[in-house]
């Protein structure tokens, strides 16, 4: 427990410190929802029925930028060899790293999103079903994206083809955010089945996932 | 601190990348002695300290400890430095020995020992990245005195050291085998310790 609690501060510090992780994420997130009205026209009626989906998209590839950084500079610089001699399992390991990338990733995207949600004509009244969803929906996004970044360790340009790997996963969490947060905007079903399923599935990734980080882990370092 | 470990290998072999580094390798140390593996570039070394760390995965062969708790895994009991300091750049000096004096499984308490081993006190607060190379593998080494581990696994320690550090360093050694730790260093400079056994891995390729 001391030992997954230094890691988490320590990644967390580091995420901090060198700042481009958090910052670059929030940025692009900012300018891919920023510059979507001007693609498609003052249109408002369009733009508050495409704003959950353009949000979710535009936050699964934001969420991915950082994705690389999970493992990729304890790799580097052998940091990863000494955690792996620690008393932590390498699941635990996996998983602790995912959590801080959710905590420095996935909760700052999901703050932002409500704010990004005024550009796109969002009804101000489902801004509390957006920030839940997505606060509900990035923990499997960041547990998932460490198995493509355990998988894509020690490649060159490895964001690219994470991307490539890990993308067509958030397919389901994809589709359960963006009707949770249509269904608040304009019912009349109810937000709480899609918004339930979407628990399931980060609950499942923070369960499962971890063991494949690991696994991938272990197969880029032999 | 003191321990009473042993550490066997029997009957070692390893592969890389299709190509048999080495076979049929065995030793045995007994506690507070050290084993010093030489051989050219590409003979295995590294290998052989990351098998033991179980870092890489064996092809052949055991371990076999003496001394520890039998439900220890061996990588818990092992220091593993190797050519990657695996210190971060954007993190204080102190920053980074606490995190491994708390990772480790230490009890925090290391933290000023590994601070004084090297003389890194005076850096503390300065951040790991304005660090010489020397400073930095001297940061690196230093880890070994976040918590007691009795086996220590040393990859070229000694890589940009000055003399005096050296020295300590040396020094420290002997400390670890006198209370009763073992060491297993590989090296191309024969460090002044004195090794009990000596492991010369040769190089033969295998086409």
């Amino acid at each position: 427990m001391r030992a997954a609690l230094a890691l988490l501060r320590r990644d967390i510090m580091l995420a901090w410190r060198e700042g481009g992780a958090i910052g670059v994420a929030l940025g692009f997130y900012l300018v891919v929802v920023a510059i979507m009205p001007l693609g498609l026209g003052p249109d408002l009626n369009l733009l508050s029925r495409i704003a959950p989906g353009v949000l979710w998209v535009a936050l699964l590839l934001a969420a991915l930028l950082a994705a690389d950084r999970i493992f990729h500079n304890d790799y580097e610089d052998g940091a990863l060899d000494v955690l792996m001699t620690g008393p932590l399992p390498l699941p635990l390991v996996a998983a602790t790293k995912s959590l801080a990338h959710w905590l420095t990733t996935g909760v700052p995207l999901a703050l932002l999103a409500p704010v990004l949600g005024l550009l796109l004509n969002l009804p101000i009244a489902a801004s509390p079903w957006l920030v839940l969803a997505m606060l509900a929906g990035t923990p499997a996004v960041s547990f998932i994206a460490a198995i493509g970044a355990g998988l894509t360790l020690g490649l060159r340009r490895s964001g690219l083809l994470l991307a490539l790997l890990v993308l067509p996963l958030y397919v389901p969490v994809l589709i359960f955010g963006v009707s949770t947060v249509s269904a608040a905007i304009t019912g009349p079903a109810s937000p709480w089945p899609p918004f339930l399923m979407l628990c399931a599935l980060s609950l499942a990734s923070i369960v499962l996932a971890p063991f494949a980080s690991a696994l991938a882990l272990r197969n880029a370092l032999r | 601190m003191s321990y009473q470990i042993g550490l066997a290998a029997h009957d070692l072999s390893c592969r890389r990348g299709g190509r048999k580094l080495f076979e049929g390798l065995s030793f045995a140390l007994k506690p507070g002695e050290a084993l010093l593996v030489t051989g050219p570039n590409g003979a295995g070394k590294t290998s052989l300290l990351r098998l033991i760390a179980e870092l890489l995965p064996l092809d052949g062969g055991s371990f076999r400890v003496t001394g520890a708790a039998s439900d220890t895994p061996l990588p818990e009991l092992c220091h593993y430095v190797g050519h990657a300091n695996g210190i971060k750049t954007s993190l204080s000096v102190r920053e980074n020995l606490a995190f491994y004096a708390d990772y480790l499984g230490g009890d925090g308490a290391g933290l000023a020992d590994a601070l004084a081993a090297f003389k890194l006190d005076e850096l503390a607060d300065f951040l790991a990245g304005m660090l010489s190379a020397g400073q930095k593998r001297k940061l690196a080494l230093s880890r070994l005195f976040t918590s007691p581990r009795p086996i220590w696994l040393l990859d070229e320690p000694s890589v940009s050291l000055d003399a005096a550090s050296v020295k300590q360093l040396d020094v420290a050694l002997g400390r670890h085998l006198k209370a009763g730790g073992v060491a297993i260093v590989a090296s191309h400079v024969t460090p002044k310790t004195k090794f009990a056994r000596r492991l010369a891995l040769g190089l033969e390729l295998v086409s």
